[in-house]
């Protein structure tokens, strides 16, 4: 186990410098600076402005003055915000996302679960084809459709919501179902297909011949196998969730991080975007790391690979 | 666990989420109607609130809650009134301009305001080093320009000094009848020198003092709280010179993207908002009209025509695009919020400038126009690419005329649309043919339009020169009498619209939903309200109309 740990950490260093490096050279490939505005600058006010930010060094001195800020830990102050560092508003905005992105995750794997085992249990009933309908359906529909709808619904109509900010535990409840739905959806379909695979399988029969009650058979026998796909997919799913959603943090006006990934790129805020990506990165890494660990315990012979 | 099927766990969620949402019942208006507190959609989060590093207008209109310049605007009638000066005077060959402090201006923290705090931020804002995008704003100032573009070093030597402890004078380069106003523009605003340097130097563009707690300014509010994306939340400062004109107790300043905005709105979390989508302008127009409000602002929305590319290089293939454009249907049926056609290029009332010339809609003029050119019937005209920044509406926009050439001109134009940034670098490079673009006065004067259409404008990128153009803007800028200089902009439109490099399709209309407790608040065509004149009337409550149907 500790050395699949360290094994990890160490394949972590290279996949975090091909990250780096490659949105380094992918942001100064695409067209635009910073500092570009409908109204320009001064060419010399722009020079000044970019030679305070180093911008004016040959391109291979401003990636090893990067990497070696990288290196002490400094991803630099944001271009669009000055006054901010990218860790500043990374501390500030994650916690945000994360409590939306755990409330979105409990929601998704408590729909999701359930309602895919029960699918698979009921298999070619018109409760599996029900179920499974309302779970493509939940994929099918984007967050900005399913978002819009539970404000109207909810908020504006029945008033039991606010429809926007995240000062009260109530604000939790429309953004993180909103979140949630597609990934149970998701869950759903995969707890399903896993759960059909194992009910198949010959140590099913045997504990049925038993005779185990279905209940016994499910929870303890069928359901841990089942849910490894589930486990697999959640994953760089946690990761996403828990980064932050651009879609639902603007349309509930929610203070996290995910408008961060999609502005910085499109203001061309350099340090913010690299922050936010290798932020994304490290917690992909994570997560797929603790996954494994998962995967070990859940099976058995993983634990010899 | 399979006992917990969709049903009931939603329910559940539901109803948790109900007991728990139901501990708030009281809007952001009605609190904010009891307590004073503006509660006001700003649509972006402020990039900063330095006010000599900001370039948009969501940011002054924030950082004007926190400073206050030499003079300040009267909210009703934009009359210059006085601010940190308390009167002046002026010499009589206008060049030099004497201020006498108010006693009571002091900033935030208390310390008094003095001419030095003046100095220092003139001297802040012009030294190259700071990259002030608008530091050129101070070029009336006597020697400002060479200190700003580094022929002079010495700070001393531009014409701004103080006289006493309670008088600055500033001497101009050359009489400038709006000087005034200038004073009041954020370039002009002071900054508190021991804030600034407390925070690293003087000309540190990265430093920290615009954050809450560090923030120390001399206007009628004071920063509380900020985070991005989150609350920006101003209280009343106890220092402010006129403590008594203040009638709010605070403004909480909402960057909300424009549809959450509008449910806010409605759902009575917001007293103002910064814009109103498309979409909803009937409905509003149709249930709430007395919160709907739209004032025409000065900007002007436009297509830069590449006039060295092929036929776009002939005014009259130019004028025949121009003249095919059907302006009404578009702002009617397209627009819908009151945009004015244009049939000139600077907007209605710039600085008391109302253009007189006129180009018309006249579609047979246009294929008159277009024939004499060598296409008749558009036949041979090669196809060309309208270049839009990606967003729905300039798309919108984009189709319609489109079909209008097709139809009137028999020519084929093809859409193009790039992301913000690639398209600001592609208009950069002159690498299209036909470009949609716009234009906001930076102040209220003809001359931040007409001189778009100088041969070294930064913003010309149609490749259209004409020296008779040049000289006569040069000489607007060094005319005083206003109905000469505004005679001499009138000549300058004309010839712009005789050979038109731009074609000027609307001009800008702010529209807003305004909640109807909010009391003190003007149409301005700059888009500028002073929050001193803001109150909030309680005795006019809001309705929640979609939670009453």
């Amino acid at each position: 186990m500790l050395s699949l740990i360290a094994r990890r950490l160490l394949q972590a260093i290279p996949t975090l410098w091909v990250v780096a490096t490659a949105t380094f050279l992918l942001l100064r490939l695409a067209p635009g600076g910073p500092f570009d505005d409908e109204k320009p600058l001064p060419p010399e006010i722009k020079a000044q402005i970019e030679a305070h930010y180093g911008l004016d060094l040959p391109l291979y001195q401003q990636y090893f003055d990067f990497l070696g800020n990288l290196l002490k830990g400094h991803l630099g102050p944001s271009y669009k915000y000055p006054g901010w560092d990218v860790q500043e508003i990374i501390a500030q905005t994650f916690p945000v996302s994360l409590e939306l992105g755990l409330w979105g995750l409990i929601i998704a794997i408590s729909l999701g679960v359930p309602v895919g085992a029960l699918a698979a249990i009921k298999h070619n009933t018109k409760a599996e084809t029900g179920l499974m309908g309302l779970a493509m359906i939940g994929i099918c529909l984007p967050s900005f459709v399913v978002g819009p709808i539970l404000l109207l619904v909810f908020s504006l109509n029945l008033n039991w919501f606010n429809p926007l900010g995240w000062s009260y535990a109530g604000d939790r409840v429309l953004p993180a179902v909103t979140l949630g739905l597609f990934y149970a959806a998701y869950i759903a379909r995969l707890a399903r297909s896993g759960m059909l695979d194992v009910l198949r399988h010959d140590y099913i029969r045997t504990a049925r011949a038993k005779g185990l009650s279905d209940r016994v058979v499910i929870m303890t026998h069928a359901l841990r196998t089942a849910l490894y796909p589930v486990v697999s997919f959640l994953g760089p799913a946690a990761a996403g969730l828990i980064s932050g959603s651009f879609v639902v943090e603007t349309i509930f006006f929610i203070p996290g991080l995910g408008p961060f990934f999609v502005n910085a790129a499109l203001n061309r805020d350099y340090s913010m975007v690299m922050g936010t990506v290798l932020f994304y990165a490290v917690l992909i890494i994570l997560f797929n790391l603790i996954v494994d660990i998962i995967q070990m315990w859940m099976n058995p012979r993983s634990r010899h690979d | 666990m399979r006992c917990l099927n969709l049903t009931t766990n939603l329910c559940l969620c539901l109803l948790l989420g109900m007991i728990l949402g139901c501990a708030k019942k009281t809007t952001n208006v009605e609190h904010g109607n009891a307590t004073q507190e503006l509660f006001i959609g700003i649509g972006t989060e402020p990039a900063t609130l330095d006010p000599h590093l900001l370039t948009g207008l969501t940011e002054y209109s924030v950082v004007m809650a926190f400073l206050e310049g030499l003079t300040t605007l009267n909210a009703e009638t934009m009359r210059v009134q006085p601010g940190v000066a308390q009167a002046w005077d002026i010499s009589e060959d206008g060049l030099v301009y004497t201020f006498h402090f108010d006693p009571k201006a002091k900033w935030s923290n208390g310390d008094r305001v003095t001419p030095e705090d003046f100095l220092f931020s003139f001297e802040r804002i012009l030294t190259p080093l700071l990259g002030a995008p608008y530091a050129y704003m101070l070029h009336p100032v006597k020697n400002a320009e060479a200190f700003h573009t580094g022929k002079l070093n010495n700070f001393s030597e531009v014409g701004a000094k103080a006289i006493d402890s309670h008088t600055l004078q500033i001497e101009l380069e050359q009489a400038t009848p709006y000087f005034l106003s200038l004073l009041a523009h954020n370039t002009y605003f002071p900054v508190h020198p021991p804030t600034i340097l407390k925070h690293g130097t003087m000309t540190e563009r990265i430093s920290k003092w615009t954050k809450a707690g560090n923030y120390v300014g001399n206007g009628p509010f004071h920063l509380k709280t900020w985070r991005l994306n989150s609350k920006l939340h101003v209280d009343k400062n106890p220092h402010y010179r006129a403590p008594d004109s203040v009638k709010l107790n605070g403004i909480h300043f909402l960057p909300i993207d424009i549809e959450t905005e509008e449910r806010a709105f409605r759902s009575g979390h917001l007293h103002i908002s910064a814009s109103v989508p498309i979409h909803r302008i009937d409905w509003y127009r149709e249930n709430r009209p007395e919160t709907i409000n739209f004032t025409t602002s000065l900007g002007v929305y436009y297509y830069m025509l590449n006039t060295s590319r092929g036929p776009l290089a002939d005014p009259r293939v130019r004028k025949a695009l121009a003249y095919t454009i059907n302006r009404e249907e578009l702002t009617k049926h397209v627009l819908k919020a009151g945009q004015q056609p244009a049939y000139h290029f600077t907007p209605p009332n710039a600085g008391g400038y109302n253009a007189e010339a006129r180009f018309p809609y006249d579609p047979d003029l246009a294929r008159q126009l277009l024939a004499e050119a060598g296409f008749p019937k558009g036949k041979g005209f090669p196809t060309f690419e309208i270049l839009y920044n990606t967003s729905e509406s300039h798309r919108t926009i984009a189709v319609a005329i489109q079909q209008m050439w097709k139809k009137e001109l028999g020519i084929d134009i093809e859409l193009h649309n790039q992301e913000w940034k690639a398209y600001l670098s592609t208009r950069e490079a002159g690498e299209f043919d036909i470009l949609r673009a716009s234009w906001f006065g930076d102040y209220d004067d003809p001359n931040t339009f007409l001189s778009l259409g100088e041969t070294d404008n930064g913003n010309n990128h149609t490749n259209w020169s004409s020296a008779e153009y040049d000289r006569l803007i040069k000489l607007a800028a060094v005319t005083l009498d206003p109905e000469v200089r505004r005679a001499i902009f009138q000549k300058a439109e004309t010839l712009l619209l005789d050979e038109m490099p731009v074609i000027p399709i609307y001009f800008y209309v702010t529209a807003r939903l305004i909640d109807e407790a909010v009391q003190g608040w003007y149409p301005s065509i700059l888009d500028n309200h002073p929050y001193q004149a803001i109150r909030l009337n309680a005795e006019h409550p809001t309705s929640n109309i979609e939670s009453k149907n």
